[in-house]
């Protein structure tokens, strides 16, 4: 009945937010249970972050440039293109460099933390952890949230930089502003706040990304089609979470400090 | 010494122990065998505590493992060392680095006597020179020995094998007899071993008990199990595909 398998879809789905909720609780309280296992923090620094700075690269830089591309003629239209600068600056800053790069962790984050997680559970490596005597979210989860709490941030601040200058890129290169005037357009009507607040914003999406990402991991049931169901899961999951969210802190984070 | 009393569990509509009972002494090698499927591995994810019983118990020196919270667990669990049917070895680390991961007191040694303790585990399952490989690198018979020597190397109180022998040639296979008669042979040490190999059951066990449709339908020393009147067991024990024992 379809009603039946309605009621069974959001039963799971408030199960499921239900558990997602816990584990980020639960391993963002080990952040602070000595020893933190720096480690392995480091690792997925690396193996995370700064591995994914080539593609973070690649989408901020193209953005800030089709933005700055689609912006001018728009403006154009009403004769106002000499503000394609501020235009792109806040746009970038605020929605559309946290966005993307939550999406693009999400698609490349979560989906290996899923997979990585989930093929230890099929293999037992994760019950074997337990008879170490050591605490999985401590040792799988925790690990993982730090490294992203700390680079989702600072990618989001890279992607602000290479953005800006795929923006600037264009408005000199294709549609020949001239060069000063994007820059002064852009820095006078940018404040702080704006990048603040996409900052803000990137935290609670790279929170999102690996803790879902580890969370369908955990729940991984049934060999390599399990971990492939996990993977998938995940990352739709954590896209979504970021897109329906983003909407909220737009809303609840105030539009400018001024 | 382990009580187990009345313990049932069900998957979903498949319900695999049905009331097992089993006491496990201290200081003795127990071995349980029973038919593919037949709960072996089930029966010991309740005993360390990994499931949890749809009723009945599991009693370790008095502690009910399936009434603890989970911060209790990881202490009485620090006294099992578990080698998985499977290995379950650690495939983000080296050899090594496994067989050292549950060394208690590793924080304190030096890395010359770490190696030369991962050098005498690996050793003792007659491997060498291979901690610096990847598990992806080794054999299935290889990976079960490292698990085994990755168990023993945390000096555990009670060790518990799930099919050592298993995908290991007859020699190997003695060997691993052997070293797990030796480990055994210590008073303080509690072996429990899951086997279909019955020259292996025959000659570690002080104990041997019979799961067979979700209960544990016979035990008794090597020799009273060879003397078993009970046809079940004796299909079992003597490898007849006809018998008592439903095969279709
Ligand atoms: N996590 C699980 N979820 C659902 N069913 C399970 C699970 N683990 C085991 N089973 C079922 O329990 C039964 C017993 O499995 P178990 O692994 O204990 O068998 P076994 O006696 O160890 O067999 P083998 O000698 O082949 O290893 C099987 O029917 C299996 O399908
Ligand atoms: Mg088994």
């Amino acid at each position: 009945m379809p009603g039946d398998s309605l009621g069974r879809i959001s039963l799971n789905f408030v199960r499921a937010s239900g558990e997602i909720f816990l584990l980020a609780g639960r391993a963002f309280l080990r952040i602070f249970q000595r020893p933190l296992n720096l480690k392995l923090i480091s690792s997925h620094l690396y193996l995370d972050g700064i591995k994914s700075m080539p593609v973070i690269f690649l989408m901020s830089v193209f953005t800030g440039g089709v933005l700055t591309l689609q912006s001018f003629y728009a403006l154009q239209r009403l004769g106002a293109e000499i503000f394609t600068g501020s235009l792109v600056g806040v746009s970038l800053t605020k929605e559309l460099i946290p966005v993307l790069a939550g999406l693009m962790l999400a698609g490349r984050v979560s989906a290996s933390y899923s997979a990585e997680i989930g093929t230890m559970v099929v293999t037992e490596q994760v019950d074997a952890l337990f008879t170490f005597g050591i605490d999985p979210v401590k040792y799988l989860v925790t690990p993982r949230v730090v490294a992203l709490l700390i680079m989702a941030p600072l990618l989001t601040l890279f992607g602000d930089f290479v953005g800006i200058l795929g923006g600037k890129l264009v408005a000199v290169l294709v549609v020949h502003q001239n060069p000063n005037l994007f820059e002064s357009q852009l820095f006078q009507s940018l404040e702080l706040w704006d990048i603040v607040s996409g900052v803000i914003k990137s935290v609670f999406f790279g929170l999102t990304v690996a803790v879902v990402g580890s969370h369908f991991g955990l729940k991984t049931e049934g060999g390599a089609r399990g971990v492939g169901r996990a993977t998938t899961t995940a990352v739709v999951v954590a896209s979504v979470i970021i897109l329906v969210s983003d909407f909220f802190w737009s809303k609840v984070l105030p539009f400018s400090l001024r | 010494m382990i009580k187990i009393r009345g313990l049932h569990k069900s998957f979903a509509a498949n319900p695999v122990l049905r009331g097992v009972d089993l006491d496990i002494l201290a200081g003795q090698t127990t071995t349980v065998i029973g038919g593919s499927g037949s709960g072996k591995s089930v029966l010991f994810k309740h005993i360390i505590g990994l499931m949890k019983p749809d009723a009945g118990s599991v009693l370790v020196d008095g502690v009910n493992m399936s009434a603890l919270r989970e911060r209790e667990l990881y202490g009485v669990i620090a006294r099992f060392g578990m080698v998985f049917q499977g290995g379950a070895l650690f495939d983000s680390m080296t050899v090594g680095e496994n067989v050292a991961f549950g060394v208690p007191g590793r924080a304190g040694m030096t890395a010359a006597a770490i190696q030369e303790l991962i050098d005498h585990s690996l050793s003792q399952v007659g491997l060498s020179g291979i901690s610096q490989l990847m598990p992806a690198e080794l054999s299935g018979g290889m990976k079960k020995r490292v698990a085994i020597a990755r168990a023993i190397a945390k000096r555990p109180a009670i060790l518990m094998f799930d099919e050592p022998t298993t995908g290991l040639d007859p020699i190997m296979a003695d060997v691993i007899n052997d070293l797990i008669i030796k480990v055994s042979a210590d008073p303080g040490i509690t072996s429990v071993v899951i086997t279909h190999n019955m020259a292996s059951a025959y000659k570690i066990s002080d104990k041997i008990a019979v799961l067979y449709a979700g209960r544990i339908i016979e035990t008794g020393s090597a020799a009273e199990i060879r003397a078993t009147t009970n046809g079940i067991v004796r299909q079992f024990i003597e490898g007849r595909a006809t018998g008592p024992i439903p095969t279709g």
